[in-house]
């Protein structure tokens, strides 16, 4: 593989790509480019239930689950074929302010400390994993959009809805990361 | 068909861009990097003007349909605001937003299929409190 396939994207190249994608939906078929629809999608097929919110034919929306299907893929090979060797070369006040929180590990994408299987014999991964994941299906339906509906689709179309929900989840980024990590990283060790 | 490809392209771009990491995502929450600023600095510009083109163009679609885009109705921005809100907590604690979920998952963090179960059930239990909730 080239080096520059290898090696991590600059921003300058990755930030354009991304910025194509909802330019790119609208050409090839009319579609708003967007991911947290999907998590809809997925609900109304495996619990369809009586929720009005779920009844309706998800089997319309297959495009758009073959769209996450694809970006499976798209981390499977870039994550085995494609793979970075070297850790992410985040700034040192990060790696200090994580350190201060007991992160110890900074050789992937993601901190071995809190993110395996075997991290799982502590509960802040528990919380971190279970609450971050039901905060990002309950916010994205909630806000009718994740980073890509509102932050990329959205602001594309000049959405003065999407600016808000962009905005919004910085915010509660912020909050998340000040506020709240610390109690978790400390208080459930 | 063409979006399984097009999903393709996005999870390698957000992977090689680093922008499913945890790392990457608390170096920009705490604005100690240029890295991610520089992806949505970038991302933003190029989504606009290829959108607001194709927009007053009249591009059409390559199957010769026309574009039209739904505009999102703003309301009184509760919903907006409230449900982003509790997202970026989710995005700040996972690193991750919907998208990067698939991607890490793909990408041998076989862990986060408990996240995604995890948002799975929010937006069900959204779905299930939405009378209930200001939009």
């Amino acid at each position: 593989m080239p080096d520059f396939l290898v090696a991590p994207w600059p921003w300058y190249v990755v930030g354009p790509l991304l910025g194509l994608f909802p330019a790119l939906f609208l050409l090839v078929g009319n579609r708003m480019f967007g991911v947290s629809s999907n998590l809809r999608h997925m609900c109304a097929a495996v619990l369809p239930g009586q929720q009005e919110y779920l009844r309706y034919d998800w089997r319309r929306e297959t495009w758009n689950l073959l769209f996450v299907l694809g970006i499976l893929l798209g981390g499977l090979i870039a994550g085995t074929l494609l793979r970075n060797p070297e850790p992410v070369a985040i700034a040192p006040a990060t790696q200090a302010s994580l350190g201060a929180l007991g992160i110890r590990d900074f050789t992937g994408l993601m901190p071995d400390d809190l993110f395996t299987w075997t991290a799982l014999g502590r509960p802040a991964a528990w919380v971190l994993l279970v609450a971050g994941g039901f905060l990002i299906g309950f916010g994205t339906a909630w806000a009718g959009g994740c980073t890509s509906g509102h932050g990329l689709s959205g602001v594309a179309d000049l959405q003065p809805a999407s600016v808000l929900a962009l905005a919004a989840f910085f915010a509660g980024g912020i909050i998340g990361t000040y506020l709240l990590l610390p109690i978790v990283l400390g208080g459930f060790g | 068909m063409p979006y399984l490809f097009l999903g393709l392209l996005f999870g390698i771009v957000l992977t090689k861009g680093e922008v499913i990491s945890w790392f990457r995502i608390q170096e920009m929450f705490r604005f100690q990097g240029f890295h991610m600023f520089g992806v949505f600095a970038t991302a933003l510009p190029t989504a606009i003007l290829t959108v607001q083109w194709l927009k007053r163009r009249g591009v059409r679609t390559w199957s010769g349909c026309a574009i039209d885009v739904p505009p999102k109705a703003l309301g009184s921005g509760r919903r907006y605001v409230f449900g982003g809100l509790l997202f970026g907590v989710g995005w700040a604690f996972t690193g991750a937003c919907p998208g990067p979920l698939f991607a890490l998952a793909g990408s041998g963090v076989t862990v986060i299929v408990l996240a995604i179960v995890s948002a799975l059930a929010g937006t069900w239990t959204y779905g299930a409190s939405r009378p209930r909730l200001p939009h």
